[in-house]
Order: structure tokens, then sequence, then C-alpha cells
């Protein structure tokens, strides 16, 4: 996976991709032919725009393309989590940590808990019975376990022209 | 509350949408619904605040957002409410959350901070906290992204 201060590749991208980036996260239309809708906005054709959303995709530059939910109005609790460990074993507990389905997110970070996740599952229970079974696969003991109280702000919106 | 049909139509909005020119068409005929039924249903939990947002999720590092870090800090309980919604207002801060802390770790809001360079992330986050007035915060930058993913909601 890229590291900080790799060189992104947008900056090779025209105008036209960054307005296209910036549209469809946040303004994706909701109709018959949104490609076209699109394609419409920024002059150019339906095909160019599906086969540059086509191209980001591969690029890796856009991860998805879809619906995202709200976790807990589907009815799911989340966490977010940290463990210490050890340099020597990060990859061996990493894999363990990211092979539980309700682990969406997984850092490294500067700091003595150094693994932080986030864990989603369908009620508590099930969120601290995952984290009894990672102490006992990773012999790791050291795990915080931070339940959201209030959420202020999730908006994952890049805007392109800042870059 | 979610009818099974909403369940049905949830699990598939999960994955990505068809490049085609009709792709919620192609959606709803294999769910057996009419395309107008689909749109209807996409709009409502849209307006439910279910679907939190329908579109691309851009890859931040591919992106050119190369630095980020994740900001603890430690605010007096009677201000978190205040403290949470002035971070949000920030446009380089992409989430805050008041989370609970315990014995281990003293901090109770959580702010993702992003930038071109770790010296903008740090300027980002003096500007912070003299706006929101906290004296009490941490930086952890992110050194590497272990795992990203969606989880499949109903599976």
């Amino acid at each position: 996976m890229s590291l900080p201060g790799k060189k992104g590749c947008v900056k090779q991208v025209d105008n036209i991709d960054r307005q296209l980036l910036n549209n469809i996260q946040e303004n994706f239309p909701i109709g018959s032919r949104p490609y076209l809708k699109l394609a419409q906005k920024l002059g150019i054709s339906e095909k160019e725009v599906i086969s540059k959303i086509n191209y980001f995709k591969k690029k890796g530059i856009i991860r998805r393309l879809g619906g995202i939910f709200d976790s807990k109005k589907l009815g799911y609790d989340s966490t977010l989590c940290a463990i210490k460990v050890p340099k020597s074993r990060i990859n061996e507990v990493a894999e363990i940590i990211n092979s539980i389905p309700g682990v969406t997110h997984n850092y490294l970070r500067e700091h003595r808990y150094n693994m932080w996740f986030t864990l989603i599952a369908p009620c508590n229970e099930a969120i601290n019975q995952i984290l009894v079974k990672i102490k006992c696969d990773t012999g790791i003991e050291d795990i915080i376990n931070l339940p959201t109280v209030k959420l202020f702000k999730i908006n994952v919106y890049f805007d392109l022209n800042e870059v | 509350m979610l009818s099974e049909l909403d369940i049905t139509i949830i699990k598939v909005l999960q994955d990505d949408l068809p490049l085609v020119e009709k792709p919620f068409k192609l959606i709803a005929d294999k769910l057996g619904i009419t395309e107008k039924k689909l749109l209807d249903k996409i709009e409502e939990y849209i307006a439910m605040g279910i679907i939190r947002r329908f579109g691309a999720t851009i890859n931040h590092l591919e992106a050119g957002f190369a630095a980020n870090a994740m900001v603890v800090w430690d605010v007096d309980d009677k201000r978190t409410k205040e403290a949470g919604r002035l971070m949000a207002q920030f446009a380089e801060v992409s989430h805050c959350y008041q989370r609970l802390r315990n014995a281990d770790w003293q901090y109770n809001l959580f702010t993702m901070v992003h930038g071109k360079t770790r010296e903008q992330c740090r300027q980002i986050v003096e500007k912070i906290a003299r706006v929101v007035n906290v004296d009490k915060y941490k930086l952890l930058f992110t050194i590497e992204e272990l795992k990203k993913s969606s989880i499949k909601y109903f599976t």
C-alpha cells in the first residue's frame, strides 16, 4: 500500500478528471443514465465518463462506487480499538486482525499503541467476543476499546482541485 | 423496520455500481423490480440517512493527500459537544468522533486530519487547538494502511 510521502498520481490527470472525481464523490446522479448526466455536466461523452471511471478504478484512485451505509442505522455497533504490537510481530498480527470480516480499517500509527482498527458487528456482545478472540489468537492483552459516543463528522470528500 | 426487499436491495448496493449506460436498470432487473422502484428506494434510504452518501470512495493517498494523522484530544467533558462541533467545521478534518475514555486512554475526541505533508498536518492541528482552545492533544501519524474495506452488511 502507498506510504505517506509517495507522490500521488492525480497530478498527471487533467482538469476534466478532477471535476469528474469531485462530482462523483458528492453529486453522483441517482437516475436512469447517471454517466450521461455527468457527461453533460462536464462536456464530454457518456462513453468517456465510463472509460475514465474504469481507468480510475484500475489505478486504485477510486476504491469503490456505490452506496455508503450508516452502520448504526442498519442496527450495527462500531468501535475503534488499539493494540500494542511488538515491531517484529506487525505483519503476523495484522494478518490475524485483517482476516476478521468486521474489521473495516486497520492502520499502523506512531504511538506505543501502534495498530488501530475499526470494528463493526451486529451488537456490542459480538464486538467483545471478537476482542477476546484477538487477545487469544495474538497473545496480546494490551487492547483498548473506544466505543463511539457521538459522531460529529464523517466526510471523506477530497477536493481534487486542492492537490 | 427494514423489509426483506430493503435488505435484498441494500445487499446489492454494497457492490460496485456497474459501468453500463443504465446501471440501476441492470440491478433492478436482477432483483426483479422496476428501475423506478429501485431509484425511489435509494432516494428513500438517502433521506432516512441509511445511505450516508452515494458515490465514489477515493483513495486519498493515491489522490495526493499523502500525510494524515489521527489527532486525539483530551477535552473537558462539559465542552465535548461544543469542541466536537467546532473541529468538524475544519475542511481538513474528515472524521470527528467522541469516544468513551477509559483508564488506559484519557483522550475523548478523535479527529482525522489530512494534508500534503506532516508539517502541514501539524500546522492545521495547531490552528484547531487555538480555535477550540484545547491544549492536551496528541498527533498519531499514519505510517501504513494495513486494511481498508467496506463491511458487507446482512451477510
